[in-house]
Protein backbone atom coordinates (compact mmCIF):
# COMPACT_ATOMS: atom_id res chain seq x y z
CA UNK A 1 0.00 0.00 0.00
CA UNK A 2 2.54 2.67 1.22
CA UNK A 3 5.18 3.72 -0.71
CA UNK A 4 7.72 2.39 2.22
CA UNK A 5 6.83 -0.54 1.75
CA UNK A 6 6.94 -0.99 -1.79
CA UNK A 7 10.38 -0.09 -1.44
CA UNK A 8 11.59 -2.28 2.19
CA UNK A 9 9.40 -5.24 0.29
CA UNK A 10 8.78 -6.63 3.45
CA UNK A 11 7.69 -9.99 4.23
CA UNK A 12 3.89 -10.91 3.08
CA UNK A 13 1.31 -10.30 5.48
CA UNK A 14 3.18 -8.42 8.20
CA UNK A 15 1.48 -4.95 8.96
CA UNK A 16 2.76 -2.36 10.17
CA UNK A 17 2.78 -1.33 14.11
CA UNK A 18 -0.11 0.78 15.18
CA UNK A 19 0.88 4.49 16.19
CA UNK A 20 0.57 4.57 19.90
CA UNK A 21 0.57 8.18 21.17
CA UNK A 22 -0.44 10.06 24.57
CA UNK A 23 -3.94 11.26 23.51
CA UNK A 24 -4.11 15.13 24.34
CA UNK A 25 -6.15 16.03 27.62
CA UNK A 26 -9.31 18.33 27.23
CA UNK A 27 -10.23 19.57 30.89
CA UNK A 28 -12.56 22.00 29.01
CA UNK A 29 -15.09 19.56 28.19
CA UNK A 30 -14.96 17.67 31.68
CA UNK A 31 -16.01 20.99 32.83
CA UNK A 32 -18.77 21.72 30.26
CA UNK A 33 -20.06 18.44 30.80
CA UNK A 34 -20.67 18.65 34.35
CA UNK A 35 -21.94 22.40 34.33
CA UNK A 36 -24.39 21.11 31.40
CA UNK A 37 -25.37 17.92 34.14
CA UNK A 38 -25.83 20.24 36.79
CA UNK A 39 -28.18 22.61 34.82
CA UNK A 40 -30.22 19.34 33.36
CA UNK A 41 -30.55 17.63 36.27
CA UNK A 42 -31.79 21.09 38.72
CA UNK A 43 -34.40 21.33 35.77
CA UNK A 44 -35.40 17.88 35.80
CA UNK A 45 -35.87 18.05 39.69
CA UNK A 46 -37.91 21.61 39.40
CA UNK A 47 -40.29 20.08 37.20
CA UNK A 48 -40.53 16.78 38.62
CA UNK A 49 -41.03 18.52 42.02
CA UNK A 50 -43.19 20.95 41.53
CA UNK A 51 -46.72 20.70 43.08
CA UNK A 52 -48.39 23.26 40.78
CA UNK A 53 -47.65 21.02 37.66
CA UNK A 54 -50.18 18.61 38.84
CA UNK A 55 -48.88 16.02 36.73
CA UNK A 56 -52.00 13.47 37.26
CA UNK A 57 -54.15 16.33 35.46
CA UNK A 58 -52.02 16.07 32.62
CA UNK A 59 -52.51 11.82 32.90
CA UNK A 60 -56.40 12.49 33.25
CA UNK A 61 -56.59 14.45 29.87
CA UNK A 62 -54.08 13.21 27.57
CA UNK A 63 -56.18 10.79 26.47
CA UNK A 64 -59.70 12.57 27.07
CA UNK A 65 -61.89 11.98 23.89
CA UNK A 66 -62.27 15.53 23.26
CA UNK A 67 -58.24 16.34 23.05
CA UNK A 68 -58.00 12.74 21.16
CA UNK A 69 -61.14 14.24 18.50
CA UNK A 70 -58.94 17.57 18.39
CA UNK A 71 -55.69 16.03 17.62
CA UNK A 72 -57.89 13.71 14.49
CA UNK A 73 -58.89 17.63 13.24
CA UNK A 74 -55.70 18.47 13.25
CA UNK A 75 -54.23 16.02 11.54
CA UNK A 76 -57.21 16.35 8.98
CA UNK A 77 -56.48 19.74 8.88
CA UNK A 78 -52.92 19.40 7.93
CA UNK A 79 -53.64 16.86 5.57
CA UNK A 80 -55.79 18.61 3.27
CA UNK A 81 -54.10 21.59 3.24
CA UNK A 82 -50.80 19.97 2.63
CA UNK A 83 -52.34 18.19 -0.16
CA UNK A 84 -53.68 21.63 -1.58
CA UNK A 85 -50.63 23.21 -1.03
CA UNK A 86 -48.45 20.78 -3.49
CA UNK A 87 -51.07 20.23 -6.04
CA UNK A 88 -51.53 24.33 -5.56
CA UNK A 89 -47.36 24.74 -5.16
CA UNK A 90 -46.68 22.17 -8.39
CA UNK A 91 -48.98 23.59 -10.47
CA UNK A 92 -47.69 27.63 -9.60
CA UNK A 93 -44.14 26.73 -10.11
CA UNK A 94 -44.35 24.98 -13.70
CA UNK A 95 -46.66 27.88 -14.40
CA UNK A 96 -43.86 30.43 -13.17
CA UNK A 97 -41.33 28.45 -15.42
CA UNK A 98 -43.27 28.87 -18.43
CA UNK A 99 -41.98 31.35 -21.45
CA UNK A 100 -45.93 32.63 -21.33
CA UNK A 101 -45.77 36.00 -19.39
CA UNK A 102 -49.55 35.67 -19.72
CA UNK A 103 -48.96 32.05 -17.84
CA UNK A 104 -46.33 33.05 -15.65
CA UNK A 105 -47.90 36.64 -14.65
CA UNK A 106 -50.43 35.43 -12.65
CA UNK A 107 -48.41 32.70 -10.78
CA UNK A 108 -46.21 35.21 -9.97
CA UNK A 109 -49.01 37.70 -8.71
CA UNK A 110 -50.69 34.46 -6.60
CA UNK A 111 -46.98 34.07 -4.61
CA UNK A 112 -46.32 37.90 -4.26
CA UNK A 113 -50.15 38.19 -2.88
CA UNK A 114 -50.17 35.16 -0.55
CA UNK A 115 -46.89 35.73 0.73
CA UNK A 116 -47.20 39.39 1.63
CA UNK A 117 -50.24 38.57 3.68
CA UNK A 118 -50.50 36.94 7.33
CA UNK A 119 -51.51 33.45 7.37
CA UNK A 120 -53.94 35.03 10.44
CA UNK A 121 -55.67 37.54 8.60
CA UNK A 122 -56.35 35.15 5.27
CA UNK A 123 -58.16 32.51 8.02
CA UNK A 124 -60.03 35.58 9.53
CA UNK A 125 -60.59 37.34 5.99
CA UNK A 126 -61.90 33.55 4.40
CA UNK A 127 -64.17 33.25 7.73
CA UNK A 128 -66.02 36.39 7.20
CA UNK A 129 -66.18 35.84 3.48
CA UNK A 130 -70.18 36.03 3.67
CA UNK A 131 -69.45 39.79 4.62
CA UNK A 132 -68.67 41.36 1.17
CA UNK A 133 -70.04 37.76 -0.72
CA UNK A 134 -73.46 36.51 0.69
CA UNK A 135 -74.23 34.32 -2.42
CA UNK A 136 -72.00 31.84 -4.09
CA UNK A 137 -72.31 30.19 -7.32
CA UNK A 138 -70.45 27.86 -9.40
CA UNK A 139 -70.96 28.52 -13.45
CA UNK A 140 -70.32 30.04 -16.48
CA UNK A 141 -69.31 33.93 -15.48
CA UNK A 142 -71.37 36.67 -17.51
CA UNK A 143 -73.94 34.84 -19.51
CA UNK A 144 -75.62 33.80 -16.33
CA UNK A 145 -75.27 29.75 -16.59
CA UNK A 146 -74.99 28.56 -12.74
CA UNK A 147 -74.44 25.05 -11.50
CA UNK A 148 -74.83 25.20 -7.98
CA UNK A 149 -75.51 28.13 -6.14
CA UNK A 150 -76.08 29.01 -2.07
CA UNK A 151 -75.55 31.21 0.97
CA UNK A 152 -71.60 31.81 1.62
CA UNK A 153 -72.44 31.01 4.99
CA UNK A 154 -73.60 27.49 4.13
CA UNK A 155 -70.97 27.29 1.87
CA UNK A 156 -68.22 28.06 3.71
CA UNK A 157 -67.82 26.30 6.75
CA UNK A 158 -65.44 26.96 9.55
CA UNK A 159 -63.96 23.90 8.41
CA UNK A 160 -63.79 25.04 4.53
CA UNK A 161 -62.46 28.10 6.11
CA UNK A 162 -59.56 26.67 7.71
CA UNK A 163 -58.68 24.50 4.74
CA UNK A 164 -58.77 27.88 2.37
CA UNK A 165 -56.68 29.96 4.39
CA UNK A 166 -54.09 27.49 4.91
CA UNK A 167 -54.03 25.49 1.72
CA UNK A 168 -54.09 28.50 -0.43
CA UNK A 169 -51.30 30.24 1.26
CA UNK A 170 -49.22 27.16 1.93
CA UNK A 171 -49.32 26.70 -2.51
CA UNK A 172 -47.83 29.96 -2.88
CA UNK A 173 -44.87 28.66 -0.34
CA UNK A 174 -44.71 25.42 -2.29
CA UNK A 175 -44.51 26.90 -5.46
CA UNK A 176 -41.12 28.51 -4.58
CA UNK A 177 -40.11 24.84 -3.47
CA UNK A 178 -41.13 22.68 -6.34
CA UNK A 179 -39.77 26.18 -8.31
CA UNK A 180 -36.10 25.63 -6.50
CA UNK A 181 -36.41 21.77 -7.28
CA UNK A 182 -37.39 21.67 -11.12
CA UNK A 183 -34.31 24.38 -11.76
CA UNK A 184 -32.08 22.37 -10.02
CA UNK A 185 -32.36 19.45 -12.59
CA UNK A 186 -29.93 20.32 -15.20
CA UNK A 187 -30.69 21.20 -18.63
CA UNK A 188 -29.10 18.28 -19.63
CA UNK A 189 -31.89 16.41 -18.46
CA UNK A 190 -33.99 18.21 -20.86
CA UNK A 191 -31.59 18.04 -23.47
CA UNK A 192 -31.59 14.27 -23.46
CA UNK A 193 -35.54 14.09 -23.33
CA UNK A 194 -35.90 16.51 -25.76
CA UNK A 195 -34.06 14.54 -28.40
CA UNK A 196 -35.64 11.02 -27.19
CA UNK A 197 -39.00 12.52 -28.45
CA UNK A 198 -40.60 13.09 -25.64
CA UNK A 199 -43.72 15.97 -24.98
CA UNK A 200 -43.05 18.81 -22.76
CA UNK A 201 -45.56 17.15 -20.01
CA UNK A 202 -43.73 13.92 -20.36
CA UNK A 203 -40.08 15.29 -19.60
CA UNK A 204 -41.93 17.03 -16.69
CA UNK A 205 -43.47 14.27 -15.22
CA UNK A 206 -40.89 11.11 -15.98
CA UNK A 207 -37.56 12.85 -15.57
CA UNK A 208 -37.66 16.32 -14.44
CA UNK A 209 -40.14 16.22 -11.56
CA UNK A 210 -38.53 12.75 -9.88
CA UNK A 211 -35.35 14.55 -9.62
CA UNK A 212 -36.36 17.58 -8.43
CA UNK A 213 -37.96 15.42 -5.45
CA UNK A 214 -34.98 15.14 -3.67
CA UNK A 215 -34.85 18.96 -3.44
CA UNK A 216 -38.74 19.24 -2.44
CA UNK A 217 -38.68 16.87 0.08
CA UNK A 218 -36.96 18.45 2.83
CA UNK A 219 -38.34 21.80 2.81
CA UNK A 220 -41.62 19.78 2.46
CA UNK A 221 -41.31 18.05 5.46
CA UNK A 222 -40.42 21.37 7.04
CA UNK A 223 -43.59 22.76 5.55
CA UNK A 224 -45.76 19.91 6.80
CA UNK A 225 -44.68 19.88 10.65
CA UNK A 226 -44.97 24.03 10.26
CA UNK A 227 -48.21 23.22 9.18
CA UNK A 228 -49.12 20.92 12.01
CA UNK A 229 -48.54 23.50 14.48
CA UNK A 230 -49.92 26.53 12.53
CA UNK A 231 -53.23 24.70 11.98
CA UNK A 232 -53.38 25.87 15.38
CA UNK A 233 -54.30 29.23 14.54
CA UNK A 234 -57.26 28.26 13.58
CA UNK A 235 -58.37 28.26 17.07
CA UNK A 236 -59.19 31.27 16.47
CA UNK A 237 -62.37 31.24 13.91
CA UNK A 238 -64.06 28.83 16.22
CA UNK A 239 -63.76 25.89 14.33
CA UNK A 240 -66.09 23.19 14.81
CA UNK A 241 -65.55 20.00 15.40
CA UNK A 242 -62.20 21.56 17.14
CA UNK A 243 -58.86 20.77 16.62
CA UNK A 244 -56.18 20.11 19.21
CA UNK A 245 -55.10 23.65 20.21
CA UNK A 246 -59.18 24.76 20.83
CA UNK A 247 -59.90 21.10 22.41
CA UNK A 248 -57.72 21.70 25.12
CA UNK A 249 -58.98 25.61 25.39
CA UNK A 250 -62.40 24.77 25.73
CA UNK A 251 -61.72 22.21 28.39
CA UNK A 252 -59.49 24.31 30.27
CA UNK A 253 -61.87 27.44 29.95
CA UNK A 254 -64.21 24.88 32.32
CA UNK A 255 -61.95 23.22 34.73
CA UNK A 256 -59.32 26.68 34.97
CA UNK A 257 -56.25 24.39 34.22
CA UNK A 258 -54.66 26.18 31.57
CA UNK A 259 -51.20 24.84 31.54
CA UNK A 260 -51.58 20.92 32.29
CA UNK A 261 -53.90 21.37 28.90
CA UNK A 262 -51.11 23.51 27.32
CA UNK A 263 -49.20 20.60 28.04
CA UNK A 264 -51.11 18.02 26.97
CA UNK A 265 -51.74 19.85 23.71
CA UNK A 266 -47.63 20.61 23.17
CA UNK A 267 -47.44 16.32 24.29
CA UNK A 268 -49.79 15.67 21.04
CA UNK A 269 -48.23 18.26 18.99
CA UNK A 270 -44.96 16.38 19.85
CA UNK A 271 -45.93 13.08 19.20
CA UNK A 272 -47.95 13.62 15.88
CA UNK A 273 -44.06 15.80 14.26
CA UNK A 274 -42.10 12.61 15.46
CA UNK A 275 -44.45 10.61 13.63
CA UNK A 276 -44.26 12.98 10.42
CA UNK A 277 -40.12 12.87 10.87
CA UNK A 278 -40.24 8.90 10.44
CA UNK A 279 -42.29 9.01 7.00
CA UNK A 280 -39.97 11.93 5.65
CA UNK A 281 -37.15 9.69 6.39
CA UNK A 282 -38.58 6.82 3.88
CA UNK A 283 -40.06 9.49 1.38
CA UNK A 284 -36.35 10.64 1.13
CA UNK A 285 -34.97 7.00 0.85
CA UNK A 286 -37.18 6.49 -1.68
CA UNK A 287 -36.51 9.47 -4.08
CA UNK A 288 -32.28 8.69 -3.25
CA UNK A 289 -32.99 5.74 -5.95
CA UNK A 290 -29.84 6.20 -8.03
CA UNK A 291 -28.26 9.42 -6.17
CA UNK A 292 -26.28 7.19 -4.40
CA UNK A 293 -24.41 4.26 -5.47
CA UNK A 294 -25.55 2.91 -2.02
CA UNK A 295 -28.64 3.38 -0.20
CA UNK A 296 -27.98 4.22 3.28
CA UNK A 297 -29.24 1.41 5.74
CA UNK A 298 -32.78 2.04 7.27
CA UNK A 299 -32.61 1.80 11.48
CA UNK A 300 -34.41 -1.56 11.28
CA UNK A 301 -32.25 -2.89 8.75
CA UNK A 302 -28.78 -1.49 10.93
CA UNK A 303 -30.54 -3.32 13.76
CA UNK A 304 -31.28 -6.53 12.10
CA UNK A 305 -27.67 -5.85 10.52
CA UNK A 306 -25.82 -5.78 14.46
CA UNK A 307 -26.78 -9.12 15.12
CA UNK A 308 -24.13 -10.61 12.41
CA UNK A 309 -21.79 -7.67 12.73
CA UNK A 310 -19.62 -10.03 14.59
CA UNK A 311 -19.09 -12.32 11.08
CA UNK A 312 -19.04 -9.81 9.27
CA UNK A 313 -16.24 -7.49 10.37
CA UNK A 314 -14.11 -10.86 10.15
CA UNK A 315 -13.73 -10.30 6.09
CA UNK A 316 -14.28 -6.47 5.75
CA UNK B 1 -28.36 9.73 -56.55
CA UNK B 2 -30.21 10.07 -53.25
CA UNK B 3 -31.75 12.53 -51.40
CA UNK B 4 -29.02 13.99 -48.09
CA UNK B 5 -29.85 12.98 -44.96
CA UNK B 6 -28.89 16.49 -43.60
CA UNK B 7 -28.41 19.52 -45.73
CA UNK B 8 -27.88 22.78 -44.60
CA UNK B 9 -27.67 25.66 -47.48
CA UNK B 10 -26.26 28.99 -45.57
CA UNK B 11 -27.77 28.45 -41.72
CA UNK B 12 -27.15 30.89 -39.37
CA UNK B 13 -27.43 31.16 -35.51
CA UNK B 14 -27.36 33.63 -32.95
CA UNK B 15 -27.13 33.99 -28.92
CA UNK B 16 -28.42 37.63 -28.61
CA UNK B 17 -25.33 39.48 -30.05
CA UNK B 18 -23.23 36.59 -30.56
CA UNK B 19 -23.37 35.43 -33.83
CA UNK B 20 -22.13 31.45 -33.71
CA UNK B 21 -22.85 30.07 -37.10
CA UNK B 22 -22.34 31.82 -39.85
CA UNK B 23 -23.90 30.25 -43.02
CA UNK B 24 -22.94 26.76 -42.56
CA UNK B 25 -23.61 24.93 -46.13
CA UNK B 26 -23.06 20.99 -46.41
CA UNK B 27 -24.85 18.04 -46.98
CA UNK B 28 -24.72 14.16 -45.32
CA UNK B 29 -25.74 11.48 -47.32
CA UNK B 30 -27.93 8.53 -45.86
CA UNK B 31 -24.90 6.11 -44.53
CA UNK B 32 -22.27 8.50 -44.35
CA UNK B 33 -20.41 9.29 -41.29
CA UNK B 34 -19.54 12.72 -41.36
CA UNK B 35 -17.18 14.27 -38.03
CA UNK B 36 -16.95 17.57 -37.06
CA UNK B 37 -13.59 19.09 -36.01
CA UNK B 38 -12.56 22.26 -34.71
CA UNK B 39 -11.61 24.76 -31.75
CA UNK B 40 -14.11 25.05 -29.26
CA UNK B 41 -16.08 27.74 -29.86
CA UNK B 42 -16.17 27.19 -33.50
CA UNK B 43 -20.31 26.41 -33.31
CA UNK B 44 -19.99 22.55 -34.14
CA UNK B 45 -22.03 21.57 -30.94
CA UNK B 46 -24.69 24.15 -31.70
CA UNK B 47 -24.74 22.86 -35.66
CA UNK B 48 -25.67 19.28 -33.98
CA UNK B 49 -28.41 20.74 -31.85
CA UNK B 50 -29.75 23.07 -35.06
CA UNK B 51 -30.18 19.58 -36.39
CA UNK B 52 -32.78 18.36 -34.05
CA UNK B 53 -34.02 21.68 -33.40
CA UNK B 54 -32.99 21.89 -30.00
CA UNK B 55 -31.86 25.27 -30.88
CA UNK B 56 -33.66 27.37 -33.70
CA UNK B 57 -32.03 28.92 -36.91
CA UNK B 58 -32.20 32.45 -37.36
CA UNK B 59 -31.74 32.51 -41.31
CA UNK B 60 -30.85 29.80 -43.78
CA UNK B 61 -32.42 26.19 -44.68
CA UNK B 62 -31.78 23.00 -42.55
CA UNK B 63 -33.25 20.24 -43.60
CA UNK B 64 -33.38 16.98 -42.30
CA UNK B 65 -34.51 13.76 -44.71
CA UNK B 66 -35.78 15.79 -47.16
CA UNK B 67 -38.00 17.66 -44.43
CA UNK B 68 -37.48 21.37 -43.24
CA UNK B 69 -36.09 21.31 -39.68
CA UNK B 70 -39.05 23.47 -37.44
CA UNK B 71 -40.75 24.63 -40.21
CA UNK B 72 -43.55 23.45 -43.01
CA UNK B 73 -42.93 25.44 -46.26
CA UNK B 74 -46.53 26.67 -47.52
CA UNK B 75 -46.19 28.27 -50.94
CA UNK B 76 -43.39 31.28 -50.22
CA UNK B 77 -44.09 30.96 -46.49
CA UNK B 78 -42.24 29.34 -43.85
CA UNK B 79 -44.44 28.00 -40.93
CA UNK B 80 -43.82 27.06 -37.64
CA UNK B 81 -44.34 23.28 -36.36
CA UNK B 82 -46.55 22.92 -33.70
CA UNK B 83 -44.59 21.51 -30.48
CA UNK B 84 -45.80 17.66 -31.67
CA UNK B 85 -44.63 17.99 -34.64
CA UNK B 86 -41.09 18.93 -33.76
CA UNK B 87 -41.38 16.24 -31.05
CA UNK B 88 -42.35 13.88 -33.34
CA UNK B 89 -39.20 14.72 -35.77
CA UNK B 90 -36.95 14.65 -32.55
CA UNK B 91 -37.65 11.19 -32.04
CA UNK B 92 -36.14 9.82 -35.12
CA UNK B 93 -32.96 11.50 -34.77
CA UNK B 94 -30.65 10.31 -31.87
CA UNK B 95 -28.34 12.10 -29.97
CA UNK B 96 -25.62 11.47 -27.68
CA UNK B 97 -24.08 13.84 -25.25
CA UNK B 98 -20.61 14.90 -23.75
CA UNK B 99 -22.11 14.65 -20.44
CA UNK B 100 -24.25 11.54 -21.23
CA UNK B 101 -27.25 12.64 -19.51
CA UNK B 102 -28.34 9.43 -18.41
CA UNK B 103 -31.27 9.66 -16.33
CA UNK B 104 -29.84 9.00 -12.67
CA UNK B 105 -32.98 7.88 -11.43
CA UNK B 106 -33.43 5.25 -13.55
CA UNK B 107 -31.65 1.69 -14.00
CA UNK B 108 -29.87 1.56 -17.33
CA UNK B 109 -32.64 -1.10 -18.56
CA UNK B 110 -35.62 2.29 -17.51
CA UNK B 111 -33.10 4.52 -19.35
CA UNK B 112 -33.38 2.55 -22.51
CA UNK B 113 -36.98 1.83 -22.33
CA UNK B 114 -38.10 4.95 -21.17
CA UNK B 115 -38.72 6.66 -24.49
CA UNK B 116 -40.17 3.88 -26.76
CA UNK B 117 -42.61 3.22 -24.11
CA UNK B 118 -43.31 6.53 -23.62
CA UNK B 119 -43.15 8.25 -27.03
CA UNK B 120 -43.55 5.59 -29.28
CA UNK B 121 -46.18 3.80 -27.11
CA UNK B 122 -44.42 0.15 -27.33
CA UNK B 123 -45.94 -2.14 -24.67
CA UNK B 124 -43.04 -2.52 -22.09
CA UNK B 125 -42.28 -6.90 -22.73
CA UNK B 126 -41.31 -5.80 -26.34
CA UNK B 127 -39.17 -2.39 -24.89
CA UNK B 128 -37.36 -4.17 -22.47
CA UNK B 129 -36.63 -6.93 -24.72
CA UNK B 130 -35.02 -4.95 -27.52
CA UNK B 131 -33.66 -2.80 -24.64
CA UNK B 132 -31.83 -5.89 -23.76
CA UNK B 133 -30.61 -6.76 -27.46
CA UNK B 134 -29.34 -2.87 -27.67
CA UNK B 135 -27.29 -3.28 -24.46
CA UNK B 136 -25.29 -6.63 -25.33
CA UNK B 137 -24.64 -5.05 -28.62
CA UNK B 138 -23.00 -1.57 -26.71
CA UNK B 139 -21.59 -4.82 -24.50
CA UNK B 140 -23.33 -4.29 -21.30
CA UNK B 141 -25.66 -7.17 -21.03
CA UNK B 142 -25.12 -7.63 -17.09
CA UNK B 143 -25.90 -3.90 -16.65
CA UNK B 144 -29.25 -3.87 -16.90
CA UNK B 145 -30.68 -3.08 -13.32
CA UNK B 146 -27.29 -0.67 -12.72
CA UNK B 147 -28.19 2.94 -12.20
CA UNK B 148 -26.20 5.89 -14.05
CA UNK B 149 -24.24 6.22 -10.69
CA UNK B 150 -23.02 2.81 -10.33
CA UNK B 151 -21.49 2.66 -14.23
CA UNK B 152 -17.97 4.31 -15.22
CA UNK B 153 -18.50 7.02 -17.32
CA UNK B 154 -17.19 4.63 -20.21
CA UNK B 155 -20.35 2.21 -19.46
CA UNK B 156 -22.67 5.52 -18.90
CA UNK B 157 -22.52 6.53 -22.81
CA UNK B 158 -22.81 2.98 -23.73
CA UNK B 159 -25.99 3.07 -22.22
CA UNK B 160 -26.75 7.12 -23.67
CA UNK B 161 -25.99 5.18 -27.37
CA UNK B 162 -28.54 1.78 -26.39
CA UNK B 163 -31.02 4.78 -25.24
CA UNK B 164 -30.51 6.54 -28.77
CA UNK B 165 -30.91 3.65 -30.59
CA UNK B 166 -34.00 2.67 -28.94
CA UNK B 167 -35.86 4.70 -31.07
CA UNK B 168 -34.50 3.36 -33.58
CA UNK B 169 -33.26 6.69 -35.34
CA UNK B 170 -32.27 7.06 -39.07
CA UNK B 171 -29.32 9.61 -38.05
CA UNK B 172 -27.24 10.18 -34.93
CA UNK B 173 -25.63 12.76 -33.39
CA UNK B 174 -22.84 12.52 -31.25
CA UNK B 175 -21.53 15.70 -29.32
CA UNK B 176 -17.79 14.72 -28.08
CA UNK B 177 -19.02 11.46 -26.69
CA UNK B 178 -15.79 10.89 -25.33
CA UNK B 179 -14.51 14.20 -24.05
CA UNK B 180 -15.65 13.56 -20.57
CA UNK B 181 -14.03 10.33 -20.03
CA UNK B 182 -11.08 9.06 -18.82
CA UNK B 183 -8.45 7.95 -21.37
CA UNK B 184 -8.65 4.46 -20.80
CA UNK B 185 -12.38 4.68 -21.35
CA UNK B 186 -12.40 6.11 -24.74
CA UNK B 187 -12.18 3.19 -26.44
CA UNK B 188 -14.87 0.96 -25.69
CA UNK B 189 -17.10 4.14 -26.45
CA UNK B 190 -15.34 4.52 -30.13
CA UNK B 191 -15.72 0.91 -30.67
CA UNK B 192 -19.53 1.27 -30.29
CA UNK B 193 -19.39 3.99 -32.50
CA UNK B 194 -17.36 1.93 -35.14
CA UNK B 195 -19.75 -0.63 -35.16
CA UNK B 196 -22.54 1.52 -35.07
CA UNK B 197 -20.90 3.23 -38.51
CA UNK B 198 -20.29 -0.77 -39.84
CA UNK B 199 -24.17 -0.95 -39.93
CA UNK B 200 -24.83 1.76 -42.36
CA UNK B 201 -25.98 4.27 -40.06
CA UNK B 202 -25.71 7.97 -40.83
CA UNK B 203 -23.72 9.99 -38.16
CA UNK B 204 -22.39 12.78 -37.86
CA UNK B 205 -20.02 13.15 -34.67
CA UNK B 206 -18.30 15.97 -33.11
CA UNK B 207 -14.91 14.80 -31.66
CA UNK B 208 -11.34 15.40 -30.78
CA UNK B 209 -10.34 11.92 -31.54
CA UNK B 210 -8.18 12.05 -34.94
CA UNK B 211 -8.00 7.93 -34.73
CA UNK B 212 -11.55 7.92 -35.34
CA UNK B 213 -11.85 10.75 -37.56
CA UNK B 214 -8.99 8.80 -39.90
CA UNK B 215 -10.43 5.52 -39.97
CA UNK B 216 -14.47 6.13 -39.72
CA UNK B 217 -15.26 8.61 -40.88
CA UNK B 218 -16.20 9.42 -44.78
CA UNK B 219 -15.86 13.27 -44.58
CA UNK B 220 -13.80 15.49 -42.16
CA UNK B 221 -15.55 18.85 -42.01
CA UNK B 222 -13.02 21.56 -40.06
CA UNK B 223 -15.07 24.44 -38.78
CA UNK B 224 -13.82 27.52 -36.83
CA UNK B 225 -15.27 31.01 -35.66
CA UNK B 226 -19.19 29.47 -37.13
CA UNK B 227 -17.91 28.90 -40.73
CA UNK B 228 -16.98 25.72 -42.71
CA UNK B 229 -13.56 26.05 -43.70
CA UNK B 230 -12.92 23.27 -45.49
CA UNK B 231 -13.98 19.96 -45.88
CA UNK B 232 -13.06 16.46 -47.25
CA UNK B 233 -12.36 12.59 -47.19
CA UNK B 234 -10.29 12.57 -43.81
CA UNK B 235 -6.95 11.68 -45.90
CA UNK B 236 -6.73 14.86 -47.47
CA UNK B 237 -8.07 17.41 -44.48
CA UNK B 238 -5.99 15.50 -41.96
CA UNK B 239 -2.89 14.77 -43.99
CA UNK B 240 -2.95 17.91 -46.38
CA UNK B 241 -4.47 20.56 -45.13
CA UNK B 242 -4.81 23.54 -47.51
CA UNK B 243 -6.00 26.12 -44.80
CA UNK B 244 -3.38 27.34 -42.49
CA UNK B 245 -6.16 27.80 -39.73
CA UNK B 246 -6.59 23.94 -40.61
CA UNK B 247 -2.74 23.48 -40.54
CA UNK B 248 -2.19 25.04 -37.29
CA UNK B 249 -5.17 23.66 -35.27
CA UNK B 250 -4.51 19.94 -36.43
CA UNK B 251 -0.76 20.60 -35.10
CA UNK B 252 -2.27 21.05 -31.79
CA UNK B 253 -4.61 18.12 -31.67
CA UNK B 254 -2.66 15.35 -33.25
Amino acid sequence: MSAAGATDAPEPNRRPDEIRAVPVRHPGRWVATALILLFGASLVRSIATNKQLEWHIIGQFLFDHRVLEGAVVTLELTAIAMAMGVVLGVVLAVMRLSPNPLVSGPSWLYIWFFRATPVLVQLLFWYNIAAIYPRISLGIPFVGVEFVHGSANTVITTFVAALLGLGLNEGAYMAEIVRAGIISVGEGQTDAAQSLGMSRLQIMRRIVLPQAMRVIIPPTGNETISMLKTSSLVSVIALSPPELLLATENIYAVNFRPIQLLIVASIWYAVMTSVLYVGQYYLERHYARGATRELALTPLQRVRMGLFSFRRREWS
Amino acid sequence: MSEPMVKAEGVHKRFGRLEVLKGITLQVMPGEVMVLLGPSGSGKSTFLRCINHLEKINSGRLSVDGELVGYRQVGDELHELRESDITRKRAEIGMVFQHFNLFPHMTALENVTCAPMRVKRIPRDRANTSARELLARVGLPEKLGAYPAQLSGGQQQRVAIARALAMEPKLMLFDEPTSALDPELVDEVLQAMQQLAREGMTMIVVTHEMGFAREVADTVVFMDAGVVVESGEPASVLSRPRHERTRSFLSKVL
